[in-house]
């Protein structure tokens, strides 16, 4: 989950004429963490203490003058450096009180940006497209500057940034020609320039911003489009030296953000982490008004994990750095705290992150994102090629039918059965990618017509949609409550076998509702087939009362140690196994068979907790039992504990504490005779100084 | 049998002291026990360890260290002088200021012809040993710091000098000290206090062993003065070293009760070439420091702070599993402290400073047997005695009227004339006792209480006639074997006609008192008597060995009586005589003839002489099977020895005159809480 905290402001910004011009030119670091340099778009280039939000510098310009690019912070000299009037470098210490009487050197060619990251040299990108090393240059200011992109032809540089990694340094920038827009790699040390021509959108509009990072040494080039999508373009570090001419670079859709009506004006994307986007410019999916909220999605899930809304003007920037978000909006510009945490789904489905651990699909019934999205291999490029293949493909076979725009209206006002009817022929032609939009937009119309119809509720319908696995919570959120709502318990367990994103609120009610419903009322109802069968073996073998510890030699000899096998079923079975030990099943079937989806659903345990309070006491069982549980939890599943690796801390720790238990009471065991005897001393000491007793011999 | 109303007493706070020094006489298997009251004890250990004599402390007299010279004991102390034991008279015989300060050690070498101390001013000083005495030869040549501890050479050309930080090793015939080892400081905290080098041993083969306050145990190469291997075997100090015999084994004492077992052996089989001292095995038999160790032959003896003395044999040294290989711990002295008034019901307790009389409760209810009765009136201390001078209290006795007292230091008698008026009681020193009443080893007021019977030296016993206006001197009973041994025993009949005394050269000579003269000795026996005393009604004397063998003589007829015949014939049961503490009391009951009341620590025994011995297939403690049999079947189940395990810990038994029992218990646990807290050791979840 991530979370947008309560933001503070830094300062006010003057009000620009134009529209779509920022006061801001940016925002930088200096060795201090806690600083910030912010240049404004006229003169003024602010020293910020971010946690105190007052400024601890500022220095200006002339009169007439003009800064041309953001002040950067020179990590090695500890001396700040700005551009003015494009030729004019400028570079001064923070005890320096006057920028004009601070080091100048005026160079041969416009500058485009000066580029400082901490572990490298400053380096400077003209206008044309040359770099050189601050140092270097300023040892020569007049040296001639090469051009490398063509005035003729109109290439421009949209946006540049720079990356130092691994002794390696590389300047990266874009540049739009005739509507073309291209990329260029410059690494220095040695000096080689690589240029990619970027997939043109069908809109061909402009690219809205650009974001690079880099990850496992890749540079991902994350950029949004006015109509919503997020693509990721990778570069690899290593990259392919000495390759000529212009290469296309294929990307990836990250995500596709809803836009609301019309495209998006001032909007700008920034990657957080390698699941996590921060878009500052865009509407709230269920606000619908206005493009002024920042918003953190999860890349992975599609799913919007925090939004905030900006009151005034957004004029599409955002800076990230270590932890805070920057946003210039209205008056002012905030500093807005946030936390990207992994849920335990995110880890469930951490394939991303750990892509030699396989992990079991039956585990958690929910469709592989990355299947879906970039096929097995993510950020592979060549597999959105395949993808869009296929889908090519897929339309060409596709019958006749109903488009979903007809289906959406159709939704509207047909009735149940045709409704149903038309989605199966929907989804059952669909491909994949194109399938997950219009399977969100098909059920959440479903799901708006039975809220102000009650007398509508197509449980056929829906279950189809989610049997497509292409739908999630946060697709439509009010899905599972309409369906607990109506009493449909199949769809209920549908969703939360298929669902990957409950939130935990709504997984407490549905354990409130299977807990309070009379087992009557569910002993009737279909249940999924395979899942009640299960129970009924559990249930069966448990009231043969065939195990009784939790422990089951079969399930161990079916545990093998090859970590690429493991097997399926008994695994699944593994998981469910504690349910043996009730001796005599305390529920009915079927309500177990619910009882044991909650029980498998996702859930993250410190947003789950207050909603548990909820709960009544009759309700919550005891701590024996829990623990109960949990000893036959992890009896059942040890040898498959053993070799995850994120359990073995936690079985080490226990087994440490279990020994020290084992010893202390073998220890206290090897003493009990003396225990005893102190239990037999007892009476004798009343024994006291003097006594007279009578005793007797034989 | 019957049923007994038993007075359990716990109020004697008998505390034995700490053990201080020990020294073995592998010759006379004497073992030599000095304690921190400047008493010395002398046990028998080719005698189940029977505890022959005891020397009583005195204030000033303290004891380092002890050593035998052939039979002479010797013991040097704080107080700077050098003391020699008269055996025979259990006293000191003397004392000799060595002008060196206070004295830590004193050795002889192994010629027994020169004692070595070690002083507090830094010199060894060598006396020779003289026929009656000891004369100071010389200095060796003085060190800065005390000598602690010393070891000669078996050959006698050198000696080793355990001081702070160093062992000096000094050639005998120049004086000179020709090594120097220095001794390691411990660690942490302990680097700024000198190391005390506690113990030294020097073997044959030049290798010195030594132990020191920083826990070491540490092997040195006398030849060359180098250090050869450290054993670092406790945190506290390392106390006491002993050498067995052949030099083959040491042990040591520590501060946390464990004595550890070193063996000079091959670390391999392959190796037998290549000895070198292996740490073998840890007893932990003490609570608190072991001050003092001996390696005997079969045997390591240890004893300390905690006031016991064990002998833990070493199994290795015997082939089957007997009464020999258990492990022994003497904790009471084998001689009585309790006496007991029978007729006026008084007890009166004997300390090595004073003497405390008690008058008894009374109960006047009747109860089942295993009931407390409830007390009418609780006990009550009549009488807190103090002694006068230095010496320690020796011997002590109280008639059986409960109108006479006495006690003897090594120095002096004194009788006290005790006149009891319903609560009140007066007490009168009786004056002007006759001169040749100076000290006795026992003292015993006939029944009647008319006379005072003495023993004095040269296993002598003087007559003292008691009445109430004077004291007079009667008649010495004199032994006619010409032994010098000291009595240790001493008891007389009832009608007043016999007097029966034993010595430590096991003799056992009857005397008739009216007569004045003696009437017969009783062969004697290989084992030392620890109890004995004469029947009341048939005048037979029954003897009670340290070998826990039980004998029955006639006065009158002048030989063993049947019953003892019959008893030495089928013999003792193996469960009597594998018990390891000695009989220290026997008296009779005069209502009942039949009957004799034993005890010792652990156990209290009527043996019914109407009832058949038990024979070796009998059980031997049937108490709790009779219990459980009906009347009718009792009989066929019962035999001579009914033995009372119900009471421990025993110091006395007595009857009274009124058939009630007066068991004087001890527990050891009280004198386990009195002791001072050992060294702190760090145990699990403290």
């Amino acid at each position: 989950m991530a979370t947008l905290f309560e933001g503070f402001t830094l300062c006010g910004l003057v009000q620009t004429q134009s529209a779509s011009d920022s006061a801001i030119q940016g925002i930088e670091l200096d060795g201090d963490s806690d600083h910030a340099v912010v240049t404004d778009s006229t003169r003024a280039v602010t020293l910020y203490k971010v946690s105190d939000q007052k400024p601890l510098g500022s220095w200006t310009v002339k009169q007439g003058q003009l800064l041309t690019c953001p002040a950067v912070f020179n990590f090695q000299t500890n001396e700040y450096v700005v551009v003015s009037d494009n030729k004019v470098i400028r570079v001064w210490k923070e005890e320096d009180l006057h920028l004009d009487k601070a080091f100048k050197a005026t160079v041969s060619a416009d500058v485009w940006r000066v580029h400082s990251a901490p572990g490298g040299e400053p380096v400077v990108l003209f206008q044309r497209g040359a770099v050189r090393l601050l140092d270097s240059l300023l040892s020569a200011p007049q040296q001639p500057i090469e051009d490398i992109l063509s005035e003729e032809e109109k290439e421009v540089i949209r946006w540049s940034t720079n990356i130092v990694a691994e002794k390696q340094h590389f300047v990266l920038f874009t540049t739009e020609q005739k509507g073309e827009h291209f990329l260029y790699v410059q690494r220095l040390n040695p000096n080689t320039l690589q240029k990619y021509r970027l997939e043109r959108e069908d809109s061909r509009a402009p690219p809205l911003s650009f974001s690079a990072s880099l990850r496992d040494k890749h540079i991902n080039l994350l950029y949004l489009y006015p109509n919503g999508c997020v693509y990721q373009s990778v570069v690899a570090v290593q990259g392919p030296v000495g390759l000529e001419g212009v290469q296309a670079l294929p990307r990836s859709l990250r995500l596709r953000l809803p836009v609301g009506e019309g495209e998006l004006g001032a909007a700008s994307a920034v990657a957080l982490d390698e699941a996590h986007v921060a878009v500052v410019g865009m509407p709230h999916p269920s606000a619908r008004t206005g493009k002024d909220f920042l918003c953190i999605w999860n890349t992975n899930f599609q799913t919007l994990q925090a939004d905030k809304e900006m009151v005034g003007r957004i004029c599409g920037q955002v800076w990230c750095y270590l932890g805070k978000l920057f946003v210039p909006h209205g008056k002012a510009l905030s500093v807005i705290p946030y936390e990207c945490q992994k849920s335990s789904l995110a880890s469930a489905l951490g394939k991303l992150r750990h892509p030699g651990i396989a992990v079991s699909k039956s585990s958690v019934a929910i469709p592989s994102w990355n299947t879906l999205l970039h096929g097995d291999q993510p950020q592979g490029p060549t597999k959105i090629v395949d993808s869009r293949k296929s889908k090519l493909r897929r339309k060409s076979q596709s019958a006749p039918a109903l488009t979903v725009d007809q289906v959406l209206e159709l939704i509207k006002t047909g009735p149940v059965e045709e409704v149903r009817r038309e989605v199966e022929a929907l989804v059952s032609r669909g491909d994949a990618q194109d399938l997950q939009l219009s399977v969100g937009r098909l059920a959440c119309q479903l799901v708006a017509r039975s809220q102000v119809e009650t007398a509508f509720y197509a449980p056929g319908a829906l279950a189809r949609l989610v049997k497509t696995q292409c739908l999630c919570h946060s697709m439509c959120p009010d899905l599972l409550l309409l369906a607990l709502e109506h009493k449909d318990y199949f769809l209920c367990q549908l969703c939360l076998q298929l669902f990957p994103d409950i939130p935990e609120v709504v997984t407490c009610a549905c354990l409130k509702t299977f807990i309070g419903v009379p087992d009557d009322d569910v002993e009737m109802v279909s249940l999924e087939p395979d899942s009640v069968s299960f129970m009924e073996g559990l249930v069966a073998a448990g009231a043969r009362g065939g195990q009784q510890n939790g422990f089951s030699p079969a399930l161990f000899e079916e545990d093998s140690c090859d970590p690429h096998h493991q097997p399926k079923p008994p695994q699944h079975q593994d998981k469910k196994n504690p349910t043996l030990q009730l001796e005599v099943c305390p529920v009915g079937l079927r309500k177990a068979v619910l009882l044991n989806e909650v029980l498998q659903t996702p859930y993250s345990d410190n947003l789950l907790v207050p909603h548990l309070k909820d709960l009544n006491a009759p309700q919550v069982i005891s701590i024996q039992e829990i623990i109960d549980w949990v000893c036959l939890l992890l009896d059942a599943h040890f040898t498959v504990l053993v070799m995850a690796p994120d359990a073995k801390g936690l079985l080490s720790n226990l087994q440490s504490f279990v020994k020290s238990q084992v010893k202390l009471f073998s220890e206290l065991g090897k003493i009990e005779g003396s225990l005893q005897e102190l239990h037999k001393m007892k009476p004798s000491k009343d024994i006291s100084q003097y006594s007279i007793e009578v005793i007797e011999l034989f | 049998m019957g049923e007994f109303k038993v007075h359990r007493v716990r109020f004697f706070d008998y505390m034995p002291t700490a053990i201080r020094a020990m020294a073995f006489n592998a010759h006379t298997e004497r073992l030599a026990l000095g304690r921190m009251d400047g008493s010395v004890e002398i046990f028998n250990f080719a005698d189940h360890y029977f505890q022959e004599k005891v020397i009583p402390g005195k204030d000033s007299r303290s004891i380092e260290a002890l050593c035998w010279v052939g039979g002479r004991l010797f013991s040097a102390g704080l107080n700077g002088e050098i003391t020699e034991y008269d055996l025979e008279n259990l006293r000191p015989k003397y004392s000799l200021e060595a002008y060196g300060g206070p004295i830590w050690t004193i050795t002889s070498n192994s010629q027994g012809a020169h004692l070595a101390i070690g002083c507090e001013d830094g010199t060894v000083k060598l006396f020779e040993v003289l026929e009656e005495s000891i004369q100071f030869e010389r200095n060796l040549d003085r060190q800065k710091g005390r000598i602690i501890s010393l070891s000669w050479h078996p050959s006698g050309t050198q000696i080793a000098a355990g001081m702070m930080d160093m062992i000096r090793v000094f050639d005998v015939p120049t004086g000179r000290a020709v090594q120097r080892l220095l001794v390691d400081r411990g660690f942490g905290g302990s680097k700024s206090r000198e190391t005390v080098v506690w113990s030294v041993v020097f073997l044959s083969d030049c290798t010195i062993i030594s132990g020191d306050s920083a826990g070491k145990v540490q092997v040195w190469d006398g030849h060359t003065g180098t250090l050869v291997k450290t054993h670092l075997v406790t945190k506290w100090d390392v106390l006491a070293l002993s050498v067995s015999k052949d030099e083959s084994s040491v042990v040591v004492g520590t501060s946390e009760g464990t004595v550890i077992q070193f063996q000079f052996i091959a670390p391999t089989l392959q190796q037998q070439q290549d000895k070198e001292w292996v740490r073998t095995r840890t007893f932990k038999n003490h609570t608190h420091d072991v001050r003092a160790l001996a390696e005997i032959e079969t045997a390591i003896v240890s004893g300390g702070m905690d006031t016991q003395l064990v002998v833990r044999p070493l199994l290795e040294k015997f082939d089957e599993r007997s009464h020999a290989s258990a492990l022994r711990k003497i904790q009471f002295p084998h001689r009585n402290l309790v006496f007991c008034a029978k007729k006026a019901g008084l007890l009166l307790f004997q300390f090595p400073g004073q003497l405390e009389l008690w008058r008894l409760g009374e109960s006047d209810g009747h109860g089942k047997p295993g009931d407390s009765l409830p007390l009418k009136r609780k006990p009550e201390k009549l009488l807190h005695l103090k002694r006068k001078g230095e010496d320690h209290i020796c011997c002590s006795a109280l008639s059986s009227c409960g109108g006479w007292l006495a006690y003897s230091t090594m120095s002096s008698v004194r009788l006290y004339r005790l006149q009891t008026d319903n609560n009140d009681i007066s007490i009168t020193k009786v004056p002007k006792l006759p001169k040749i009443l100076r000290s006795a080893h026992q003292l015993c007021f006939s029944s009647d209480s008319s006379k005072l019977f003495a023993a004095s030296s040269q296993s002598s016993v003087l007559v003292i006639a008691l009445s109430q206006s004077e004291c007079k001197y009667v008649h010495t009973l004199k032994p006619k074997s010409g032994s010098r041994q000291p009595i240790h025993l001493m008891t007389n009949s009832v009608d007043g006609k016999w007097l029966a005394t034993a010595n430590s050269d096991c003799e056992i000579h009857v005397y008739n008192v009216q007569k004045l003269k003696l009437h017969c000795i009783v062969p004697v026996y290989g084992s030392c008597p620890s109890a004995m005393g004469i029947h009341p009604t048939t005048n037979n004397l029954t003897m009670v060995h340290a070998d826990q063998q039980i004998f029955e003589y006639s006065i009158v007829e002048k030989q063993y009586t049947d019953w003892s015949r019959k008893l030495q014939k089928q013999g003792l049961h193996n469960l009597w005589l594998d018990r390891d503490t000695p009989v220290t009391h026997v008296t009779f009951n005069p209502k009942n003839p039949e009957q004799i009341l034993l005890h010792d620590m652990h156990m209290f025994c009527i043996i019914d002489q109407s009832l058949p011995l038990p024979d070796q297939k009998t059980q031997f403690y049937n108490q709790m099977t009779l219990r459980s049999l009906s009347e009718q079947e009792r009989p066929s189940h019962l035999h001579a020895f009914k033995i009372c395990k119900t009471f421990q810990d025993l110091l006395s038994v007595s009857l009274l005159d009124d058939q009630s029992l007066v068991m004087v218990e001890r527990p050891l646990l009280a004198i386990t809480s009195q002791l001072p807290a050992p060294v702190r050791q760090k145990k699990f979840a403290t």
